[in-house]
């Protein structure tokens, strides 16, 4: 196992020098100028932008940069952004407690949904419940987050007037008005992540419970006489969260993904919105340090959907 | 208009038969800025006019707090760093230049103790200080953190954005609260250095032992310490932004609001929502909105949406060199010329044929309003010397009579050369839709218009390599809106000099883009440049104006004004002429 988990972690490296190379061949290929903003304000003499240039090291050749932004990757320093001249591991740290928190609440909302309707339909396939289930997983999952998050506000902020839709990380009340602030802005940001997640995974969980359901040992656990809430979930839902767990864990970088565009709407300051605004203002050292993150991430998510195979399923064993 | 009917004027004002307030209307008429007209009136010693807002709040604080909401948040907290409007705007939560323009065209001092009036040669002006003024850590403002201003901002190797404004000038202490600022030549516009949203001051104490290259490590960068009415709190760079009450603030019964904070993020459609359908917020700024969407959310009376008079212009340029043909690698090489955009019926009948009107009336509202001067401002104050029409028929006359007859195709040509067009601009759908509405009328006309639209990141880039920037403009036609950069034309005015050609040479650098000459207009630019007689200066780019209107040198199609939204019950004094926070201090709420 532990030699299994040395491997695995050698072999990440390879592919993340292979991830960074690209981004940062498409980054400096990619049109834009960090100091644009500069170039078409004519109160600003155009040395000025040419000596920033040349003091964050634009001017030289890609290659040059990588091999120095690699170098300093190394050492821990990942830069400074060109637009706020915060380090970048500063800025990411700063907006990393927000992302989890929404991400992670949103996950959980995704599995308290996903796993007693799947399961339960699964138990009762065709049934009226079932067919209800089945109505509203494609529902929303066909639905868009950004969709579902306008229709949210129209409705819960505009038209209803309950919620807030502007997120905000700093709250200046304290103790329990605190929590009531908060939990009110992060409703709807949590829910539309968490129900576009849990409708695809109901349908997830749904097919794999079927699939085992017909097997043999389960009838076997049924004539012991064993009882039916033990059968499912010591028998059937165990061994159907396998495939289940590999696609949360393969999603989870994906979500990060989704995220950005929830936190855009919701204007939570998490790295998602970190990045889009990095992008619109060319601020490559930010663009770079956030996509690396989403691609250790994978890296990260892959090997821990590989281990949590070996805990569900002890035939399978590493090598 | 001319210098003689100005002073007149002035006359009039100073001896009462005309308003002050009609005086500036016919000054923009006639295509000049508010501030210039404020400033003919005070060099020839009329008073500065009652300000335009009041203030009600008769102690300190008690406010509650006051919520800004920037679709951009700030991303950056040092004056002499700021990048964009965004910054400037955060960065003037915290920090006060000795003076700023208000709405109407008059200098309003804030550090400073009074308005000064410059030496008689041009070359200096004496700032007095307003004394005992101190930064929010206690420590008193003094002559010493106005010249450290300046030896900061003038540092190349500092890389302050403000650099422009103080390259060209010094600033030495006379006294513990008197500033003298020298110019290397006659500067017309003094009020550059120190004021506005280039002017705001930096304390020494703490940015001394950060000069140079050194300068990005200061930690006040993101942990401000200025004079303002708000003192730092909290800042997530992007996002958010938050301030509390400056006790020891050096004005009385100021500021109302207990606390600030300017969120970030999101889109200008829902910051609309935000102030004017929910009243989440008090105020968002850059309402970059279809005015339609903006009147649907303003009937819940909720909140307003300000439109305050600015600079700013939408035009339609005409390349005057080829951009078809490359000489020594470079297309559109000034040694070469437009082979039908140069000839003057050309450009007339293009200029029929945008329709100003209609662009006004269904795509931008009140946030853009149909002008023929390309300096400044709408001529729905009186007086005007220039005049703008859309009129198919009559573009179809002046091409006949230059001899443009119609091909087979429908489309005109002579020569063998045709009126075939390539219409660029930046992908935004009020610019789209504006090039259809051209494109249509010149059909009738006879003339071809092919689209073209490029995304605005490398529209507005300075990549030299990219051939799709504005400034390369590679192409016959483009549209886009230019800022004015600061209260006095000088700046803006300069887009139009030979001096100022877009050229391989100088990287496309260059103002001039569509790289227009005229040897009249570089006379009376030359000459506004020294002109230290606001009113012969106020004459020169009147003229200015003028000749790029007779030339068709340029299609003005839009002055687009400055638009936020507010909570109703908010009082906050506007101003087109510096950022929309320039008066922070004088913020509050009422009912």
């Amino acid at each position: 196992m532990g030699k299994y988990l040395i491997r695995r972690l050698l072999i990440a490296i390879p592919s993340l020098i292979g991830i960074s190379i690209v981004l940062f061949t498409v980054l400096a290929l990619a049109p834009g100028d960090p100091f644009e903003e500069l170039a078409t304000n004519p109160n600003v003499p155009p040395e000025v932008r040419e000596n920033l240039r040349k003091q964050f090291g634009l001017d030289d050749p890609v290659g040059v940069r990588y091999v120095r932004w690699a170098g300093s990757m190394v050492k821990g320093d990942w830069g400074f952004s060109f637009n706020s001249r915060v380090d970048v591991d500063k800025l990411i740290l700063q907006r990393l407690p927000v992302t989890l928190f929404v991400i992670g609440s949103s996950q959980i909302v995704a599995l308290l949904i996903a796993l007693p309707i799947g399961v339960f339909a699964a138990t009762r396939p065709y049934s009226i419940f079932d067919q209800v289930a089945n109505t509203f997983a494609f529902v929303g999952f066909s639905l868009p987050t950004f969709f579902t998050g306008i229709l949210f506000i129209l409705l819960f902020s505009i038209k209803l007037d309950w919620l807030p839709f502007v997120f905000r990380a700093d709250i200046s009340e304290t103790g329990w008005r605190w929590w009531w602030i908060h939990a009110k802005q992060s409703i709807m940001p949590i829910m539309v992540l968490g129900l576009f997640q849990g409708a695809s995974w109901t349908r997830y969980v749904r097919s794999a419970v079927l699939d085992v359901i017909r097997l043999d040992y389960v009838t076997t656990a049924r004539s012991k006489g064993l009882k039916e809430r033990i059968v499912i979930m010591k028998h059937v839902v165990r061994n159907a969260l396998i495939p289940v767990v590999t696609l949360v864990a393969l999603q989870m970088p994906a979500i990060f993904g989704g995220a950005i565009v929830t936190e855009q709407i919701f204007r939570v300051p998490g790295i998602g919105s970190l990045l889009i605004s990095a992008i619109l203002a060319n601020d490559t050292p930010v663009i770079m340090a956030v996509t690396f993150v989403f691609a250790c991430l994978v890296v990260l998510f892959n090997l821990i959907a590989d281990l949590l195979y070996g805990w569900l399923d002890p035939r399978i064993s590493y090598r | 208009m001319d210098e003689r009917k100005i002073r007149g004027l002035i006359r009039q004002v100073k001896g009462g038969q005309l308003s002050r307030r009609r005086f500036v209307q016919m000054m923009l008429g006639a295509g000049l800025s508010i501030p210039m007209a404020g400033q003919m009136l005070l060099h020839s010693g009329v008073a500065n006019a009652q300000q335009g807002w009041s203030y009600k709040p008769t102690k300190r604080g008690g406010g509650g707090q006051l919520k800004l909401l920037m679709w951009q948040g700030p991303t950056l907290l040092n004056p002499h760093f700021a990048v964009g409007t965004k910054d400037q705007y955060g960065c003037r939560v915290f920090y006060e230049p000795l003076a700023a323009w208000d709405g109407d065209g008059n200098l309003i001092p804030i550090l400073a103790a009074e308005v000064p009036k410059p030496a008689a040669d041009g070359r200096s002006v004496v700032w007095k200080l307003k004394k005992g003024v101190t930064f929010h850590d206690g420590k008193p403002f003094t002559a010493d953190d106005v010249v450290f201003n300046w030896e900061y901002a003038a540092d190349p190797a500092v890389g302050a954005t403000t650099s422009g404004s103080y390259k060209d000038c010094k600033a030495i202490k006379l006294d513990s609260h008197t500033v003298r600022v020298e110019f290397d030549k006659p500067t017309p516009y003094w009020a550059d250095p120190f004021v506005g949203v280039v002017g705001m001051i930096i304390p020494k104490h703490l940015f001394q032992d950060f000069r140079g290259a050194k300068a990005r490590e200061a930690p006040a960068n993101l942990k401000p310490v200025g004079t303002a009415c708000y003192k730092f709190a909290d800042f997530r760079p992007g996002d958010h932004l938050a301030g509390t009450i400056f006790a020891n603030y050096h004005e009385n019964n100021r500021p109302y609001f207990d606390s600030i904070e300017m969120k970030g993020g999101g889109d200008a459609v829902s910051a609309a929502r935000a102030v004017l359908q929910t009243g989440e917020f008090d105020y968002a700024w850059n309402m970059q909105v279809e005015d339609e969407i903006l009147k649907r959310l303003e009937a819940g009376g909720k909140g307003k949406v300000l439109i305050t008079p600015a600079g700013s212009i939408e035009m339609m340029q005409m390349q005057n060199c080829d951009p078809w043909t490359e000489v020594e690698g470079e297309r559109a090489s000034i040694k070469t010329k437009h082979p039908t955009l140069t000839d003057p019926a050309v450009r007339q009948a293009l200029a029929l044929l945008v329709d100003r009107q209609s662009m006004q009336d269904h795509i931008y509202g009140r946030t853009g309003i149909a002008t023929a001067n390309f300096l400044n401002q709408p001529e729905r104050f009186g007086s005007k010397n220039t005049k703008w029409e859309f009129n198919v028929d009559k573009a179809n006359k002046v091409l006949d009579d230059a001899g443009w007859k119609k091909g087979s195709d429908g489309i005109r040509e002579k020569g063998g050369k045709k009126l075939k067009y390539v219409f660029q601009t930046s992908i935004n759908a009020p610019r789209q839709k504006c090039q259809a509405i051209v494109k249509q009328a010149c059909q009738k006309a006879g003339i071809d218009i092919e689209l073209k639209s490029v995304v605005a990141s490398v529209y507005f880039s300075s990549d030299v390599a990219n051939p799709d920037t504005y400034t390369k403009f590679y192409s016959d036609l483009q549209m886009y809106n230019t800022t004015m950069p600061q209260p006095d034309p000088e700046r803006f005015m300069n887009q139009w000099t030979t001096a100022e050609l877009s050229t391989k040479a100088n990287k496309w650098q260059g103002r001039n883009i569509s790289r227009w000459q005229n040897a009249d207009y570089d006379r009376a630019f030359t000459a506004a440049q020294s002109e230290l007689d606001p009113v012969k200066r106020a004459a020169l780019f009147i003229e200015m104006n003028d000749i790029l209107w007779k030339t068709n040198a340029v299609i003005p199609i839009v002055n687009r004004p400055v638009v936020s939204a507010h909570s109703s019950r908010l009082r906050a004094p506007m101003s087109g002429w510096d950022n929309d926070v320039w008066l922070l201090k004088d913020w509050y709420r009422e009912g």
